[in-house]
């Protein structure tokens, strides 16, 4: 009864997520130094590349402008062909364990939840990515954004049960 | 390559960068590519207030929340250490749309006169900054990911609903860039 509990409230973290990452290992607190230099190599293109302009996301929807599709589709590409060669290949991570990615389940959210987050996209011209970024290249007011992101995320755990999914 | 450093890359350098991060992520520690997560993250982190979905082991996604800090110094970094010298070319259809709503300035990465700390307490920066904020973190996890979890890691392992969940982003973000934000922008 007591493990089923567990079982549950674990659970918890699974429902919705992008990604679960459970591994059976614990790893020093440094360990999540790599993560940080992946997270600088995404922030370093997102303004090299201009991705994160404002300007370039009103051009995308417009069809003004060919880049951001095409940054969207060979990052799809180069994606695509390293989960082929990952799961081919049966690559393991730098620890040795077997990788898993969660296949994700159709519901209904993709579509209301889709629609929604498109209309803020095309406001703020910035998914949350980019909008972290933007406080780092020192357009400060988008931190509200970012608390705004936060409240909605919360305001949707709030009524998730009472929304059609 | 001191040009590579201070020129805007193109998307055929952009995009495979990005890419990449996906085995990254993945051999790193068998994390997937997502960001709208660090959101949720923050929820459990900050406020479950004994709501279920933000009640779990946070610390677990710890990798998450340093991933995203990640962004924001390596943004940083690029912004002041890899300033791009040329301006932004902006196409002109889409500037003199924009001057008909009095924005007038294309040299920062949002448009000043709607995104500062002085507009804030107006209706248009208010909707902008803070609606627009809203609507996406809501939006984000009500799609169960963004355009990161979805468009890219999820259409990376060819899962359908993830390619509905973008085509759901793209048809809502056309919508209001091209018949809502008009009007927002009017005021």
């Amino acid at each position: 009864m007591r493990y089923n509990y567990i079982l549950e409230k674990e659970d918890q973290r699974k429902v919705d997520a992008v990604c679960v990452n459970e591994s059976k290992l614990t790893h020093k607190w440094f360990h999540n130094f790599k993560y940080l230099l992946a997270g600088m190599l995404i922030g370093i293109v997102f303004v090299k590349a201009e991705m994160i302009s404002w300007f370039r996301i009103q051009e995308m929807f417009r069809f003004q402008s060919f880049h951001m599709y095409g940054i969207i589709g060979s990052a799809v590409a180069v994606g695509v062909i390293s989960v082929l060669l990952i799961k081919k290949f049966d690559i393991k991570t730098i620890y040795g364990e077997s990788i898993v990615i969660s296949p994700k389940k159709f519901n209904k959210g993709q579509i209301f939840g889709g629609l929604i987050f498109g209309f803020g996209w095309a406001i703020t011209g910035a998914c949350p990515g980019p909008l972290y970024a933007l406080v780092g290249s020192g357009a400060t007011v988008i931190i509200l954004s970012v608390v705004s992101a936060i409240a909605g995320t919360w305001v949707y755990g709030y009524f998730r049960d009472r929304l059609p999914h | 390559m001191l040009e590579f450093i201070n020129e805007p890359w193109p998307w055929y350098i952009a995009g495979p960068l990005i890419g990449l991060v996906i085995p990254i992520l993945l051999i790193a520690g068998n994390k997937s590519f997502g960001i709208s997560s660090s959101l949720r993250h923050a929820c459990a982190a900050c406020a479950p207030s004994k709501i279920p979905f933000f009640n779990y082991n946070w610390k677990k996604e710890i990798w998450n929340l340093v991933f995203v800090l990640g962004i924001l110094f390596g943004a940083f970094m690029a912004t002041t250490y890899m300033t791009n010298t040329e301006p932004m070319q902006i196409h002109p259809e889409l500037i003199t749309e924009l001057k008909g709503y009095g924005i007038t300035d294309f040299n920062a990465l949002v448009p000043v006169e709607i995104f500062s700390w002085e507009t804030i307490f107006s209706l248009k920066g208010f909707l902008m900054i803070i609606v627009g904020g809203f609507l996406v973190g809501f939006g984000a996890r009500y799609a169960g990911g963004c355009t990161s979890g979805h468009a890219i890691m999820g259409m990376s392992n060819l899962q359908w609903p993830s390619l509905i969940a973008t085509i759901s982003f793209m048809i809502a973000g056309f919508i209001m860039a091209n018949f809502i934000l008009p009007l927002i922008l009017s005021l």
